[in-house]
């Protein structure tokens, strides 16, 4: 299933500098929720440090997760079942000023 | 020397000339308020004001009943930088009747590039004063309330007592303010606009307005501190805050006027580099949220410093962790680094931006990445005659942590990490001025 990963507000920092990732989860009988992109992408799209994207089996504090322009939290956080040709945003807090 | 003295005197003279141009301008100031009254056709407005708001006054948007409003509104903007100086320069132009800006910090050359509302002869001053005096220059028909202070919660406790503000602008640059001020704004009920930006990117939101959400409604739990950059250490550009500051005023005024598009409940996302703005949909308000929810557990204002583990300014703070045999002073470094090896342990961009000659860059992510790498380098530039290596960074703390986590796998290697005590900081104060202190 093709989906669209984006970062922003650092978060590419960790996946090798990337902004904007196209990738394609293996096809498989149960449905992907984003509980279990999280952990494919640990597995395969991220680089260092973990525990600056994870906390506690869901991002860490600070981190919006974003479904095609949707707060997840609208959607049913981890176990929004993701649909092909989703974007799905990983959109760090700036405090700067 | 007698350039100095002929720099000095010079500064003194324009001073002087400053301070009798600004008593003159004051004097013409009052002369013209004494000459303008109300406008005998409108009951609000003053002739001078309806001339000078009627560009915006004519669009039924904002109407003369909105110039009105505006004009007897009272707006708060936490922070006189990035953010806070095109906030501030469009609400004064806007004719917004009464702006507080409070900030604590000064002038730095390091600001000008994107705190617009200073200039160079503004250095060392406090930076409300220097936006006061811009405001007021460019406004003479409001009224400009500067505080130099820290922002927490006394003042920002005795600030909300006395006054009763219609918005507040965070252009704060940490996590602590941020928390404090939406705290603030949800027990005395005030709108927060909340504006950040970083490198290329910038965000901006409404926070507590009508039923839309607070700062701990979208974040409950602060971000781990190690996990936040500051504008110092990840850089920023100029018109990225000034875009974000500029659309800050534009919402402060959209809510001063009730429009019913205030951006609430969606958070913007400006994108600098591939010039796009993402609108993303929030939730409602959470009945659940600790201080705007229907059971608040925060009733009053607590310590924010505490509750996110940093403090409430992006300034570095300094760090202590290496033996003082380990640390040489930058005098005895001055001496020493053309005949020992010095690795400059900086990013390679700000190593590329000034370094000293003969250094070489080695960059403290780089050697965390992989320190057998490191330790290679070493083996290879460090000679027969001389093992000790000189570790410098830009304040003197990446450079301690290399020293102290990479010293300990060199057991066998017999080479000497030292610390430079103070960094390249301490050289440019020390040794040599013209070292950019950046």
């Amino acid at each position: 299933m093709k989906i669209t990963i984006q970062f922003g507000g650092g978060v590419h920092l960790l996946f090798g500098n990337i902004k904007l990732h196209e990738i394609d989860l293996p096809d498989r009988e149960k449905h992907w929720t984003i509980g279990d992109l999280l952990l494919w992408m640990t597995d395969n799209l991220l680089q260092e440090r973990p525990e600056l994207f994870l906390q506690d089996k869901s991002v860490r504090p600070g981190i919006l997760v974003i479904v095609n322009d949707t707060d997840w939290e609208l959607l049913g956080c981890a176990d929004y079942v993701i649909q092909p040709k989703d974007t799905i945003g990983f959109i760090s807090t700036l405090h700067g000023g | 020397m007698s350039l100095n003295r002929e720099l000095e005197t010079l500064k003194q003279e324009i001073a002087e000339l400053k301070e009798k141009l600004n008593k003159k301008e004051q004097l013409l100031h009052a002369l013209y308020k004494k000459q303008e009254g109300i406008c005998t056709y409108n009951n609000i407005l003053s002739t001078d004001e309806i001339v000078r708001y009627s560009r915006q006054m004519i669009m039924p948007d904002i109407t003369v009943t909105g110039q009105e409003t505006l004009k007897n509104s009272k707006v708060l903007i936490v922070g006189i930088g990035g953010l806070g100086c095109p906030a501030a320069l469009y609400l004064a132009s806007a004719g917004i009747g009464e702006i507080t800006i409070i900030d604590y910090d000064a002038v730095e050359l390091s600001n000008l590039h994107r705190q617009v509302l200073h200039s160079e002869n503004d250095i060392g001053t406090p930076k409300v004063d220097s936006a006061f005096k811009k405001l007021e220059r460019l406004n003479g028909n409001i009224k400009i309330i500067p505080i130099i202070d820290h922002v927490n919660s006394t003042t920002i406790n005795r600030l909300l007592k006395a006054t009763k503000y219609d918005v507040i602008i965070d252009g704060s640059d940490n996590v602590a303010t941020r928390y404090l001020l939406n705290d603030a704004c949800v027990l005395n009920n005030i709108p927060l606009v909340s504006g950040s930006a970083l490198q290329m990117e910038g965000q901006l939101t409404v926070y507590h307005y009508k039923d839309g959400p607070c700062y701990r409604c979208i974040f409950p739990i602060p971000p781990p501190p190690q996990t936040v950059t500051n504008c110092g250490d990840g850089g920023v550009l100029g018109p990225v805050t000034g875009v974000i500051g500029v659309l800050q005023a534009l919402e402060t005024i959209k809510i001063l006027i009730h429009s019913p598009f205030v951006l609430s409940k969606r958070f913007l996302i400006f994108d600098g580099i591939a010039s796009t703005f993402q609108n993303i949909k929030l939730k409602q308000r959470n009945i659940k949220c600790e201080v705007c929810g229907d059971a608040p557990t925060i009733t009053s204002l607590i310590d924010y410093e505490q509750f996110c583990g940093s403090s409430a300014h992006d300034k570095v703070t300094d760090i202590n962790i290496v033996k003082p045999e380990q640390e040489i002073e930058i005098l005895c470094f001055n001496k020493l680094r053309d005949d020992t090896l010095v690795v400059d342990v900086r990013p390679e961009l700000e190593f590329k931006m000034c370094c000293l000659p003969k250094t070489l860059n080695y960059s403290y992510t780089k050697i965390m990445d992989n320190i057998g790498d490191f330790i290679k380098f070493l083996d290879v530039n460090t000679t027969q005659l001389s093992k000790n290596v000189l570790v410098l960074c830009r304040r003197g703390n990446d450079s301690q942590k290399v020293v102290k986590i990479v010293q300990s796998h060199l057991i066998n290697h017999n080479i000497n990490l030292y610390n430079v005590k103070g960094g390249l900081h301490a050289f440019s104060k020390q040794v040599d001025t013209t070292f950019p202190c950046y």
